[in-house]
């Protein structure tokens, strides 16, 4: 075992650290999202949809930390499984369960749902079919240890320059920021 | 013995199991950890109705065992026993499974917590991060719960608790920020979100953060310590349980063993959030003035500390067996103190016993087994004796304060407290560029 640690701030070096029967988990994880996101679409009780959405959304949250990308993970339990699916609950909560479940299906969108569902299988189809031509053919040297300093090199810049994404992550946050007041306003009476 | 359990041991630099790549020992740091968790909470309880009861003058808990020692083993083995009533209208498996999401989210987040530089399961690039985003998933626990009930009170309770959690938890999100902004201020100008490498980056500052920028740490620390408060549903602010208005909030429909695992979720995420209180802002695992009482002697007589701390608990079992009347009556009870007493005192000349191995081990220089021991002792003691204070103030607090009315909790959470972190955040940030 190699005991390498770096002194410094960055003492989470993983040494040594082999991944650990690394296709269960995949399989693992991958089989809980589908499965979990059927049920989301299946169960008749909101409640329990929005409960397998959690679980679908923890699900993803494992195979981001399978890609080494803990950075994305914790956000993805943070904002989506902690916060959005906690308001999901909040404004499900406050729906008749028992007359909602036992509602016929008022709208006709699934022709349009299933298109699109048909669009994004064959989306994926090309990119599995021709991902050896479309994608680098070596992982991404990417150390785990310093995952969030380098997203944040490339959101932020690093030592002067601007980053590769900073413009694009700005025009994101002004659209949340203006959502946001869009929120307010549509919910206050008088501003 | 096998490779797995020694080529850990073999590690001469200070680094978790988990970073290691042990998971054998991983393994064992998680049990040790549980039970540690599990027993705390049981001294927990027995402290806080013990302490609560002092606060308004009365005894509390006398007659199972010493002073009520063993209250909550009684209690434990009722709460195992009692009927699991799952009401006939409720969402059968939802309702099974809601203690379960408090259970599993407040015990996960111990994974990451420094109760020394390799005192802990793993260490986590994001761990900060994890921390705050599992702990926020406990509070789905107790809404699904409320939801299952099927019933008035528990949904009244569900919906004041995932509001509060929401409001919350933004001040406490940004008051974090601003301890993660002081760690970036070394040479190389980047912070980390470790919660090993938060601590380590105040040792290499050489203050604690709540010290740090006076009062801007300070005032972070007050805005987190306020909102984990309400963050774990505890007095003042538990207005999810409140019950004056809500028989018991989003439990109300539970019994048995089911109700007690909210209890020890409860209870354990208290634990957590004030873990993340003496990792962020009081130094971790550090002893008190590492830098101005420097030197083996002190090092020496900071060691001594968990020894004596166990001899003084032994002092007062000591005291209580004197103390006990002298009737028949109380023959068992005696010997049982005594021998409890025996238990801490062996505890507490065991722990000094290693104290002096490991100083004289320092004197030679390198780092003997019995040298690194010492110093794991005294790293979990640091931890665990600030962590203990947090407890007790949380039994302190709820003794004290009245509840507050919900629309006033919501005004702090988003009118006070909201903006005097942002304010916090952003005075951080600018009086940072300027020192570095």
């Amino acid at each position: 075992m190699n005991p390498a640690v770096n002194s410094g701030l960055n003492s989470a070096v993983n040494a040594g650290m082999a991944p650990v029967a690394t296709p269960w988990f995949f399989y693992g994880l991958a089989g809980l999202a589908v499965v979990s996101g059927l049920l989301v679409i299946t169960r008749r009780n909101a409640v329990h949809s929005a409960l397998a959405l959690i679980v679908t959304l923890l699900a993803v949250t494992g195979l981001y930390l399978m890609l080494y990308a803990p950075f994305v993970a914790a956000v993805q339990i943070f904002v989506y499984a902690g916060g959005i699916m906690l308001l999901f609950l909040f404004v499900i909560m406050l729906v008749n369960i028992e007359r909602s479940s036992k509602d016929r299906q008022f709208n006709r969108m699934w022709p349009v749902g299933l298109a699109a569902a048909c669009a994004l299988l064959a989306l994926f189809m090309t990119a599995f079919v021709k991902g050896k031509a479309l994608f680098p053919d070596r992982m991404m040297a990417m150390p785990e240890s310093s995952n969030t300093q380098q997203i944040a090199g490339m959101l932020y810049g690093e030592a002067g320059r601007m980053g590769e994404y900073t413009f694009a992550f700005e025009i994101a946050s002004l659209l949340l920021l203006v959502a946001i007041l869009g929120a307010v306003i549509m919910t206050k009476k008088k501003v | 013995m096998p490779n797995f359990i020694t080529s850990y041991l073999g590690i001469q630099d200070a680094i978790t199991p988990g970073a290691a790549g042990s998971q054998f020992w991983a393994l064992v740091y998680v049990f040790i950890i549980f039970a540690g968790v599990s027993v705390a909470v049981m001294a927990m309880n027995w402290l806080e109705r013990k302490a609560l009861a002092h606060f308004q003058i009365r005894l509390g808990p006398m007659r199972v065992g010493p002073h009520g020692l063993l209250q909550p083993i009684a209690d434990a083995i009722k709460l195992m026993l009692k009927e699991d009533i799952i009401p006939a209208e409720a969402d059968q498996f939802v309702f099974w499974v809601a203690p379960l999401i408090g259970l599993l989210a407040s015990f996960t987040v111990y994974t990451v917590i420094p109760f020394g530089p390799s005192q802990a399961v793993s260490d986590m690039n994001i761990g900060i991060l994890f921390m705050l985003g599992v702990s926020s998933l406990g509070v789905l626990g107790i809404v699904v719960a409320g939801w299952a009930s099927n019933s008035h009170y528990p949904l009244i309770g569900a919906l004041r608790s995932s509001a509060q959690m929401v409001s919350y938890e933004v001040a406490m999100g940004l008051a974090v920020v601003s301890a993660i902004l002081m760690t970036s201020l070394n040479a190389t100008g980047t912070g980390t979100l470790s919660m090993i490498g938060i601590v380590q980056a105040q040792q290499q500052q050489g203050v604690w953060f709540i010290f740090k920028f006076f009062p801007l740490g300070l005032i972070a620390f007050g805005i987190f310590a306020i909102a984990m408060i309400a963050e774990t549903n505890r007095a003042p602010f538990d207005m999810a349980e409140a019950e004056s208005e809500l028989t018991a909030g989003y439990h109300t429909e539970y019994s048995g063993l089911r109700w007690s695992l909210f209890m020890l979720a409860e209870y354990a995420a208290m634990i957590a959030v004030s873990s993340i209180a003496v990792a962020l802002w009081l130094g971790g695992w550090m002893r008190p003035f590492p830098n101005l009482l420097q030197g083996p002697a002190w090092d020496f007589i900071f060691s001594l500390f968990p020894g004596l701390t166990f001899l003084g608990l032994a002092a007062i079992a000591v005291v209580g067996v004197v103390r006990m009347p002298s009737h028949s009556f109380f023959k068992i009870q005696r010997i049982g103190l005594a021998g409890f007493a025996a238990v801490l005192g062996f505890i507490a000349l065991l722990l000094l016993v290693i104290a002096v191995a490991g100083r004289s081990a320092d004197a030679s220089g390198a780092m003997s087994p019995a040298a690194r021991f010492r110093e794991g002792i005294d790293y979990v003691y640091w931890f665990v004796f600030k962590v203990a204070v947090f407890m007790y103030l949380f039994i302190w607090y709820r003794a004290t304060w009245p509840r507050y009315r919900f629309d006033q909790l919501m005004k702090i959470g988003w009118k006070v407290m909201l903006p005097i972190s942002l304010v916090v955040l952003i005075v951080t940030a600018i009086v940072g560029v300027l020192v570095s």
